[in-house]
């Protein structure tokens, strides 16, 4: 195990019954990047995360986070200390006020960030003397985030954090991970909405029926994909195109959709030599690449 | 607001790419001078709301290139020598000519979306960035 990463599993499986959540899981976290965790509701994130923490025992298989193995419940308590962890059902204590809770966090943790909760305070506009029980969705998430973000962790594990945020409280969410990351915290979180993770994340790892789909830095993946038109003045050569890197072919009679994870180019050059009437090469967005690896998966299953 | 775009995440360019390009065209235009500082990798990065790695390599890659210079501790700063505006030249002539090449094609009929997919398709092998000094 090496300090290059911060989470690193090796065949990492939970079943439940007979129901099989996460799929002989192979992650690596690198340090000091910003790690989105995508998935459909239900493609085993939480399972994964939990089981990362020690609060659930894997089936099989094994894990590290800080390097510290997850099942080994000493190394899991001193690795508690370094990771701050927002859950997705974000349970806090309903009794307290705002003021009193960050008050009682703040006592755990001395290297607690004074001016981290003060701008946080500011910035989510909560209510401090309110009790945690009478907040909104969204002002609990806004809480259970400053909890976690006003700490030194050396590692941030967030569980779906933008649940329950309105656009301006996203946004808010994003640039506080920006800056978390800016301060050298290596940041791990779960999400199902593509459109908040892609500018800020490095890398992007793709869960779907408890299996990796895909691992890559987004730009690779921004670099890579493409999307290719070709136009043909007989049937297209739909055979012509079996490259490695080659995701889907698309056949429309004198029209080929060519699907390119990698190696756009050799596709472009044959398309040439063949005397393709017409070539077009498009990016492909990512809420695209998510939606054709899952149906990918799911054509493979058939 | 400051003086550099949020990237756009789907135009199928790393995200650092389109920062390095923002800030050579800052150069290019006067908007940055020789000397001037820029933000820091933190500022920046919570500005535009992007990962700072992706600052950091695009700092470093314009370091790389040197059209900036990053003083251990101080930060970047914008270095536009004579190196820089021969360079800003050479931009500013390609860019005439894909205007009127750009114009021709809009003469002959083409619509600009199907101009665009022919420069995309003319660019699809992902190029390196390095240019020679």
């Amino acid at each position: 195990m090496t300090n290059e990463f911060v989470i690193m599993t090796h065949a990492l499986s939970k079943s439940y019954d007979k129901n099989l959540a996460v799929r002989e899981l192979d992650l690596s976290v690198k340090l000091n990047r910003i790690t989105a965790f995508l998935g459909r509701n239900g493609a085993g994130k939480s399972t994964t995360i939990k089981m990362l923490l020690g609060m659930i025992r894997p089936t099989s298989g094994s894990g590290a986070v800080l390097g510290g193995d997850i099942t080994d419940t000493a190394a899991n308590r001193n690795v508690r200390r370094r990771v701050a962890y927002v859950p997705e059902d974000k349970p806090l204590y309903g009794y307290m006020t705002v003021e009193q809770i960050i008050r009682f966090a703040k006592s755990f943790y001395p290297d607690w960030r004074a001016d981290v909760e003060n701008k946080l305070l500011h910035e989510y506009d909560l209510p401090i003397e309110r009790k945690v029980k009478t907040l909104s969705k969204g002002m609990r998430t806004k809480l259970a985030l400053l909890l976690a973000f006003a700490r030194r962790p050396d590692l941030l594990i967030l569980d779906e954090p933008s649940e329950g945020l309105d656009p301006v409280g996203i946004e808010h969410l994003l640039r506080s991970l920006a800056t978390r990351a800016a301060d050298g915290v290596s940041i791990f979180f779960s999400s199902h909405q593509i459109a908040e993770v892609e500018r800020v994340a490095d890398h992007v790892c793709i869960l779907e029926k408890g299996r990796l789909l895909l691992d890559q830095s987004f730009d690779e993946l921004r670099q890579s994909y493409r999307r290719i038109d070709l136009v043909f003045d007989s049937a297209a050569p739909e055979h012509e195109f079996r490259f490695s890197g080659v995701q889907r072919i698309e056949l429309h009679g004198h029209h080929l959709t060519v699907l390119v994870q990698s190696n756009a180019e050799a596709v472009v050059e044959r398309a040439r030599s063949l005397k393709a009437l017409s070539v077009e090469v498009s990016p492909v967005a990512l809420r695209d690449i998510f939606l054709e690896t899952v149906q990918e998966d799911q054509r493979a299953l058939v | 607001m400051g003086m550099f775009l949020k990237p756009a995440p789907n135009t199928g360019q790393p995200l650092y790419l389109q920062l390095m390009q923002q800030i050579r065209h800052a150069a290019e235009t006067g908007a940055l001078r020789d000397g001037d500082q820029l933000p820091s990798i933190r500022a920046l990065a919570d500005e535009l709301v992007i990962s700072p790695n992706t600052v950091v390599k695009a700092y470093s890659e314009l370091a790389h290139e040197r059209l900036l210079e990053l003083r251990h501790g101080a930060g970047a700063f914008l270095c536009v020598k004579h190196r820089t505006r021969s360079l800003a030249d050479r931009v500013q002539a390609s860019r005439r000519r894909i205007h009127a090449l750009i114009a021709q094609l809009r003469e002959e009929g083409l619509f600009d979306e199907e101009i665009r997919r022919a420069f995309e398709a003319e660019m699809a092998c992902p190029a390196e960035t390095v240019r020679g000094r």
